[in-house]
């Protein structure tokens, strides 16, 4: 599944997830019995197509990072299948997914802890090389196609030479977060998971990473899986969004369409819960109440039920699907099935 | 300033410095600021800018080997600087209280919610009998809208989940009926749905309360839902003082500038967010100037050699820079 006549952005599916679930046992007593599930992902079937970012937005414990390694197999799921251009990874032995994990990395959230601290940055970023080969060069010497390449990489993610024969500590927040981007970049991937990137960045740091990260997007026509609680990143960088609750994918739409057209209630209010930095739009938020129940024991039906404000009979006792309401805009809410949505925003 | 407004908390010139093996770093740089009575004032700035050092200088809780080295703290009139530890303790906690970053480590985890309410109650107030605490304690609770205080006062820390744990903490703090409330990051740690109730629940008991708040983050959108006047610090030093929406529709420092339009605004389709390039300054190096010459766009040759000194621009609008003072 190369791309061979370049297909336009956001056409060609990279990666399907079809009821991808995610349980962890529970065990108890000296002979560790497994007494229940932590249902981290739960039935998720998701599309990422060649070239997007795809957000994916949430609470903690709603599961997104357990999603985001279990695409790439790093948990391995309980149930479900995982597709990756056109190819069905969910069994695949570990020896073989090795060389396909060439084409999907991924970024962690604390660049503190993801970088190992005795090595050099230019042996972090050529630990590539020795697992999937060196890189491909004109130049026979190995050696010097490595050193040219990691050279390269450097530059590209803003960093100079002479930070090549540096240690991890020796660098900022938001460094380290670009040499752990340059490790990605090393072997070429496709698909890029990126776990809170800039969480741990303060706010005019974070900027540059978001640009850099656009900017990398463009020039090597990567495919980002963007994961993040901060709704206005996730908005400034995503073609799509995702909105996860206690393992669920409760609604999923184009951007635009979702800021300004989002119809699950939980939705609605994770956005109205976000602070805007202007004061002229102070308007008195209408948060939702409660927190989130364990995951450990779901309620039935559908998952928000016990918080929702427009809860009706049925939704506790079916669960809502995940359903096409147009535009490619997809919600799991029962008010929301059907054409026509006859739900109210709140005002 | 108004003259009816009266001042509560007068910090001028307050310097805070570490004196390491290494060399002496300088964490607040000669801070003036002023908290009048019934007002949120919001302190903003980036990591190691200094936010968190000004409020432990005003509880004298920096931690050593940090010391005041210059200024005055003073407190409805006197001066904090100076006293005893054994007179900064009846302040603590009674006067003037502070909710952390951390909610979990923040409380003891080997005593009930109860029991660390009522040592504090206890203390501050002088209630020893065991109901008249106990129902001082539910009333605390109730009072931060947590759903079942008989439940929840029996319980310990680990057992409640972090928008909890905060409600907590708020209620320790304002058991006593502060005077002013320093929050220091108190939603940081939480779920934005979490950080919007618990927003809105501080706003509500500060001005229900009559107390004053100093909210100190690092996020522009909380303290422009919360604040009435903004502060904006820099490598230890205040940048720039205006009421919030001055602030937001007439920044003036170059860092405020590029403050706010590097926050990504929700629903704004931009290619490229605005940054500000460089990194923030090694507070180990004496600085002449203003700190921020380096990162400045609009910099002038006198911004190497001369501090800027703080100027009322606008009424209420402080700014400390050099493109504002003399004939510029």
């Amino acid at each position: 599944m190369q791309d061979n006549a370049a297909p336009a952005k956001g056409q060609v599916p990279l990666i399907q997830t079809h009821d991808l679930q995610k349980l962890f046992p529970v065990k108890k007593g000296v002979f560790g019995k497994t007494v229940a599930h932590v249902h981290a992902v739960d039935g998720v079937s998701i599309t990422i197509m060649r070239g997007e970012t795809l957000g994916l937005v949430g609470e903690s414990g709603c599961g997104k990072t357990t999603l985001g390694r279990a695409i790439l197999r790093l948990t391995e799921p309980t149930g479900g299948k995982i597709i990756f251009g056109g190819k069905d990874i969910t069994s695949v032995p570990l020896a073989q997914l090795r060389s396909l994990r060439k084409r999907f990395q991924i970024v962690f959230q604390d660049p503190y802890s993801s970088l190992d601290p005795r090595m050099t940055v230019e042996r972090i970023i050529g630990e590539g090389f020795k697992i999937h080969g060196p890189p491909p060069s004109a130049s026979k010497n190995v050696k010097f196609a490595e050193r040219e390449r990691i050279h390269q990489l450097i530059e590209q993610v803003g960093l100079s030479h002479d930070h090549l024969s540096r240690l991890p500590h020796e660098f900022s927040g938001g460094q380290k977060q670009r040499i752990a981007l340059a490790r990605a970049l090393a072997v070429e991937p496709d698909f890029i998971v990126l776990d809170e990137p800039t969480s741990a960045l303060d706010v005019s740091v974070q900027a540059q990473a978001l640009n850099l990260l656009k900017k990398l997007q463009d020039k090597f026509g990567l495919t980002y899986l963007f994961i993040s609680h901060d709704l206005s990143v996730v908005g400034h960088m995503s073609d799509r969004i995702a909105v996860m609750y206690l393992g669920k994918v409760i609604e999923l739409a184009p951007t635009n369409e979702f800021l300004n057209n989002a119809q699950h209630p939980y939705t609605q209010a994770l956005i109205a819960s976000i602070p805007i930095p202007d004061p002229r739009m102070k308007k008195d938020r209408k948060g939702i109440e409660g927190e989130v129940p364990s995951p450990i024991d779901p309620p039935k039906g559908c998952r928000f039920n016990p918080r929702c404000t427009y809860v009706e009979p049925i939704c506790k006792l079916k669960e809502p699907p995940l359903v096409d309401i147009g535009n490619g805009h997809l919600v799991a809410c029962h008010k929301c099935t059907g054409q026509a949505c006859a739900m109210e925003k709140p005002a | 300033m108004s003259g009816e407004r009266r001042p509560i908390l007068e910090i001028k010139g307050l310097r805070t410095q570490f004196l390491l093996h290494e060399g002496t770093v300088t964490a607040l740089d000669g801070i003036d600021l002023t908290i009048y009575e019934n007002e949120s004032v919001g302190i903003v700035g980036e990591t190691g800018c200094g936010k968190s050092m000004t409020a432990f200088s005003v509880l004298r809780l920096v931690p050593p080997p940090g010391k005041i080295t210059a200024g005055s703290i003073r407190f409805k009139g006197v001066e904090l600087t100076t006293l005893t530890v054994d007179q900064m303790r009846g302040i603590r906690g009674k006067l003037i209280s502070m909710i952390f970053q951390d909610p979990s480590t923040s409380l003891d985890p080997v005593f009930t919610v109860g029991s660390q309410l009522g040592e504090v109650i206890s203390l501050h107030q002088g209630i020893y009998e065991e109901a008249a605490l106990k129902k001082k304690v539910l009333q605390v609770l109730k009072l931060v809208r947590i759903a079942a205080p008989e439940s929840v006062v029996r319980q310990y820390p680990h057992e409640l989940s972090g928008g909890m744990k905060q409600r907590v903490m708020i209620a320790l703090a304002l058991s006593c009926n502060p005077s002013l409330l320093i929050a220091d990051e108190p939603t940081t740690a939480l779920d934005v749905t979490i950080q919007a109730q618990i927003l809105n629940l501080l706003k509500d008991l500060v001005r229900g309360a009559g107390s004053s708040m100093m909210l100190i983050t690092h996020n522009l959108g909380v303290v422009a839902e919360a604040c009435d006047r903004i502060c904006i610090m820099y490598a230890g030093r205040i940048v720039e003082i205006a009421e919030t929406l001055d602030l937001f529709e007439n920044p003036m420092h170059p860092y405020t500038k590029g403050l706010l339009k590097a926050f990504p605004k929700l629903g704004e389709q931009k290619d490229e967010l605005n940054v500000i390039r460089g990194t923030v300054p090694n507070l180990m190096k004496p600085f002449r100037g203003c700190p921020f010459v380096d990162r400045c766009d609009s910099s002038m040759e006198k911004c190497r050699a001369f501090r800027p000194i703080m100027l009322e621009v606008k009424p209420r609008h402080f700014v400390s820079c050099h493109l504002y003072s003399g004939g510029g």
